[in-house]
């Protein structure tokens, strides 16, 4: 590979490809006469629905296929070699070597028993020949360029000692090792936090400045592509509709699937949730005829639905948007469809606010949980500390961190899941007095019991496999038994109904329904018990956007409806935004800030809830590279004394901030920030780091 | 209510189903398991003699068309012997294997649930019982407590259950942190409940492959007990005393033990090929991932 000339034309050229699965029926196309090229340095990102074939395009950049998967046309050149054709041991050369995987989930794709460092130096021995000291210090050298603090001693580590951004960026350097000319990214940043995810874009663009690496970035957000990619590929049942530079996609799509997308996606600057966009991608292999989106098309005309799929053209050039040329397109009436002005979708207004005269209905004072063995309580302090928090009937309280901040374990102690180590919660029932929440849920009186209830993040494994849908709901029904006049059948019909569901789909396995499905599944199940306190723990964040939308529409409706109150955990701003009456910003398990989510927005704010905010990524704006301070992985421990936030904190006083707890401030309206800054001084910092990004 | 039953039943039965049929090995294994289960039920038809009638003037008769696969030292025909001496062995070991594995994975599935003292009280002793070896604990048990069927299928259980349990718990400990598992757990219900509602199920193709694995294992434990003296009184028909009556006239009259040993090895080499291919089928070494 050293030496040698690279080929005229460009450094990827994927011509004409598609991929079919063997499954009963026959060949299932799954990947439909995909087309495209990249240059060195060049970034493409691919977007697209889950289902549409994204993955399946990405594997086959390396030559890889599924098990029962074949190529049923055209090849993938790279570097002019077409990697289908090459034999084995080339195409192992190729791999890591030419073209390197970023694979989705780096705390999977870590070898669990193997040194970190071990595996990286493997890399470096097979597609590189260094060994020994000279690999170590090649490693070192990786290590460094992914911006891993103390390089060295990482080597030694073993994965599961990493955070989850420090493992992806060592897959990232894995990749790096074969000194790769093309990057195959799949979702590098899905299940990271967005701090710890800006950090990583923030790499990705760096490495790609210093090393001239190109990159196919696979994502389904697509804040995310445009933070870091230049031009943008959308992909729909198999085939590509859309291919294009970034912004000029985004602000002026020419395809209806592409201005769904970005319509769906709920904005940091104003509040509002997106109508979400109607129906879902047809089953992979599906053999439609004409356009395969036209069922979901609210442009569709008669010769949409008629004759083959719509080729990807090249669209004229744009004189306004000179940036725009070399568009591509798979719709007849592309042209129109860019002269559309931006989709205004009905954005749906969360219901009114409750106000801060509504009684209160959990109320949690100086909470604490400690999960540390009883002999190492003497030092140190407990995981979850000092929480003073009033939820108030009727209202969708959001609860804000990183992962590790205690957001979950705070939701399931007052579930009962979890025993507090000291202060009280009480659920308050107007006359009736209150509920002792510090009991667990096992010695709650099924009255209060039936009053709290949870919904998961992973609907995969919030529903029993093994039980149909109609069970699910069946059982929480029984066991609450509420006014037991109509009959169980009917009454499962009726909450299929109230969550959007057809009532076909009670008969069906969990595994037989799709994502969303599962999800409102999930609330049907909570909504069952008839319960006044719901605690929604990440609920749509694996959720695709289209479908997002549509879930929280749904919990937003029933909130009003049904007066149910939210405990809404998540760690996505922007669905924050759109849903929530109040937030609550949670770090290593203290509160640094509580307010209305209005008055959050617009600051001033707590140093790390700036932190947050800055680190959200909107579709069609994109970071200036390098501009962001280099972000330190996440704590995992709190601090024995002062502000929890003390280490991250670019505005910490030394003597005051690692001694003293802070106070908490009062802004107007209920919003209280845990600082020792004054106030004007926390909005002038707010300021400041909006001018330098504006500037 | 019927729709609903309807449905449920063909996803997975039928998905075991295919993929048992397409595996030849696996219904290879389940038509031999399958035949001894007709054979064993259905011996009176079948056999064209009684298993135990002496006959002095028949004795060790190769075999003939009179009978089939011979005679023993007696002038019983081996034959009916053979057919009938399935009957005590499957049906001993068939209860002991429901018994140690159902027990077995009840107590693994509370372990894995419970967690806390429960579960390392529960690991202790079955680490305790699985360092002794089976044979031996086995024939400890039975010297003290006589030979009567009920005592070896409880020697059995004793033996095999805490390897069930150790398997098992490991299943159900991957199911137990499910959200649905704390779904139940948040809405109050019982040990019992969540047990049988939520942990069985998903534990259920584990807890299939080691009853058809086991089952062939304590055929031949059993089927050694025999052997030994220690399992079915003479005269009664039965693979394992035959292969010891008869063991001394191997060299003069080999057809009297040739019979039962290959009623016995078709027996466990089926119910092998039967529990690799329900592994299979059931996907048990893979991810619990529902019908897709």
């Amino acid at each position: 590979m050293t030496g040698t000339q690279p080929a005229p034309g460009p450094l990827l050229d994927v011509r004409d490809l598609s991929v079919a699965y063997r499954s009963r029926g026959g060949l299932r196309e799954i990947v439909s006469g995909v087309s495209l090229s990249l240059d060195a340095g060049q970034t493409l990102g691919l977007v697209g629905e889950s289902g549409c074939g994204k993955s399946t395009l990405a594997a086959a950049l390396l030559g890889h296929l599924r098990a029962g998967a074949r190529v049923t046309s055209g090849e993938v050149l790279v570097d002019g070699e077409s990697l289908f054709a090459a034999p084995p041991a080339r195409l192992r050369a190729l791999r890591g070597g030419t073209v390197a995987l970023v694979p989705q989930n780096a705390g999977h794709a870590l070898t669990p028993t193997m040194r970190v460092g071990h595996q990286v130096r493997e890399v470096l021995r097979v597609h590189r020949g260094l060994t020994g000291e000279a690999a170590d210090a090649e490693a070192a050298v990786l290590f460094a360029q992914v911006r891993l603090p103390q390089p060295r001693v990482l080597l030694g580590r073993y994965p599961h000692e990493l955070s989850g951004g420090q493992q992806q960026r060592v897959a990232i350097a894995m990749a790096l090792a074969g000194n790769p000319r093309l990057l195959v990214l799949d979702e590098p940043t899905t299940g990271l936090d967005v701090v710890t995810q800006a950090g990583v874009l923030d790499l990705l663009n760096g490495i790609r400045r210093e090393l001239g690496v190109a990159m196919v970035l696979v994502s389904h957000d697509l804040g995310v592509v445009s933070a870091a990619c230049d031009r943008v590929a959308v992909m729909y049942a198999g085939r590509l509709v859309e291919r294009g530079d970034t912004q000029a996609t985004y602000d002026r799509p020419t395809h209806p699937y592409t201005r769904g997308l970005v319509a769906s996606v709920p904005s940091l600057a104003e509040p509002g949730l997106p109508a979400a966009m109607p129906g879902t991608p047809p089953q992979p292999g599906s053999d439609l005829p004409g356009c395969s989106f036209a069922a979901r098309c609210a442009l569709v005309e008669d010769r949409c639905t008629t004759g083959g799929a719509p080729e990807l053209l090249l669209l004229p050039p744009q004189p306004e948007a000179p940036s725009g040329d070399g568009h591509h397109s798979a719709c007849l009436r592309a042209e129109e469809v860019r002269a559309l002005p931006p989709e205004v979708r009905e954005t749906h207004q969360r219901g009114a606010r409750v106000g801060d005269t509504a009684p209160v209905l959990v109320s949690l004072r100086d909470v604490a949980v400690d999960y540390r063995p009883r002999r190492a309580r003497s030092q140190g302090a407990p995981t979850v500390a000092g929480i003073d928090l009033d939820i108030r009937r009727g209202e969708t309280l959001a609860l804000v961190g990183e992962s590790g901040s205690g957001k979950s374990t705070l939701a399931w102690t007052i579930a009962g899941l979890r025993a507090p180590s000291a202060g009280t919660l009480v659920l308050q029932d107007g006359e009736a007095g209150t509920e002792d929440l510090a009991r667990p849920a096992a010695r709650r009186p099924p009255g209060l019991r039936k009053r709290l209830q949870l919904v998961f993040q992973n609907a995969d494994t919030s529903l029993n496999p093994r039980r149909v849908v109609s069970d699910a709901l069946r059982r929480p029904l029984r066991v609450f038994a509420q006014d037991g006049a109509a009959p169980l059948g009917e009454r499962v019909d009726a909450l299929l109904d109230d969550v959007g569901l057809d009532r076909e789909l009670g008969g069906r396995l969990p595994g037989q329904l799709s994502g969303g499905q599962r999800q409102r599944v999930g609330i049907a199940r909570a909504l069952a018990a008839g319960p006044d306190l719901v605690l929604a723990d990440e609920v749509v964040s694996a959720l695709d956007v289209s479908v997002q939308a549509s879930v929280l529409r749904l919990l937003d409706r029933l909130r009003t409806e049904r007066g149910i109150t939210y405990l809404f955990i998540s760690h996505d701003l922007a669905v924050v935004r759109s849903i929530a009456d109040r937030v609550a910003v949670l770090y290593l398990g203290r509160l640094c800030e509580v307010g209305d989510v209005e008055a959050v927005f617009s600051g001033p704010n707590h140093p790390y809830t700036r932190m947050l905010l800055d680190a959200v990524l909107e579709p069609g704006v994109r970071p200036e590279p390098g501009e962001r301070r280099p972000v330190e992985e996440p704590e995992s421990a709190p601090p024995e004394a002062g502000c929890p936030f003390q280490r991250r904190c670019p505005h910490a006083l030394p003597g005051t901030c690692d001694s003293v707890t802070p106070p908490w401030r009062d802004a107007e309206g209920g919003h209280r920030i845990r600082c020792h800054l004054e106030l004007d001084v926390l909005a002038s910092t707010t300021a400041d780091t909006k001018e330098l990004e504006a500037s | 209510m019927t729709r609903t039953i309807t449905e449920r039943a063909p996803g997975r039965l039928r998905q075991t189903w295919g993929a048992l049929r397409g595996s030849p090995s696996a219904m290879t294994g389940a038509v031999l398991v399958a035949l001894h289960l007709v054979i064993a039920l259905a011996a009176p038809l079948l056999a064209p003699d009684s298993p135990v009638r002496n006959n002095a003037l028949e004795t060790l008769q190769s075999p003939s068309l009179s009978h089939l696969a011979g005679t023993d030292q007696y002038g019983r025909d081996i034959l009916s012997r053979t057919l009938y001496g399935g009957r005590l062995a499957l049906s001993v070991s068939l209860s002991a294997t429901v018994l140690a594995v159902g027990l077995g994975a009840a107590v693994g599935c509370l372990a894995a649930y419970r967690r806390g003292w429960l579960d390392d009280v529960v690991m202790r002793v079955v680490d305790a019982i699985l360092a002794v070896p089976p044979v031996l604990a086995l024939l400890v048990i039975v010297t003290v407590l006589g030979t009567d069927p009920v005592v070896i299928v409880l020697a059995v259980t004793v033996v095999y259950g805490p390897g069930v349990v150790r398997v098992v718990r490991a299943a159900a400990l991957d199911v137990v942190p499910r959200d649905y598992v704390t779904a139940a757990r948040a809405r109050g219900e019982g040990t019992f409940s969540v047990l049988l509602r939520d942990i069985g199920p998903n534990v259920l193709d584990v807890v299939l492959v080691e009853f058809a694995m086991r089952a062939s294992w304590v055929v031949l434990l059993i089927s050694s007990l025999s052997f030994l003296g220690f399992g079915a009184n003479p005269p009664t028909p039965d693979w394992g005393l035959m292969v010891s009556e008869n063991r001394s006239m191997l060299a003069v009259a080999p057809w009297t033990s040739i019979a039962p040993i290959i009623a016995l090895s078709t027996l466990v080499i089926g119910l092998n090929m039967a529990a690799d291919g329900l592994a299979k089928a059931l996907g048990v070494d893979r991810a619990h991932g529902g019908a897709a």
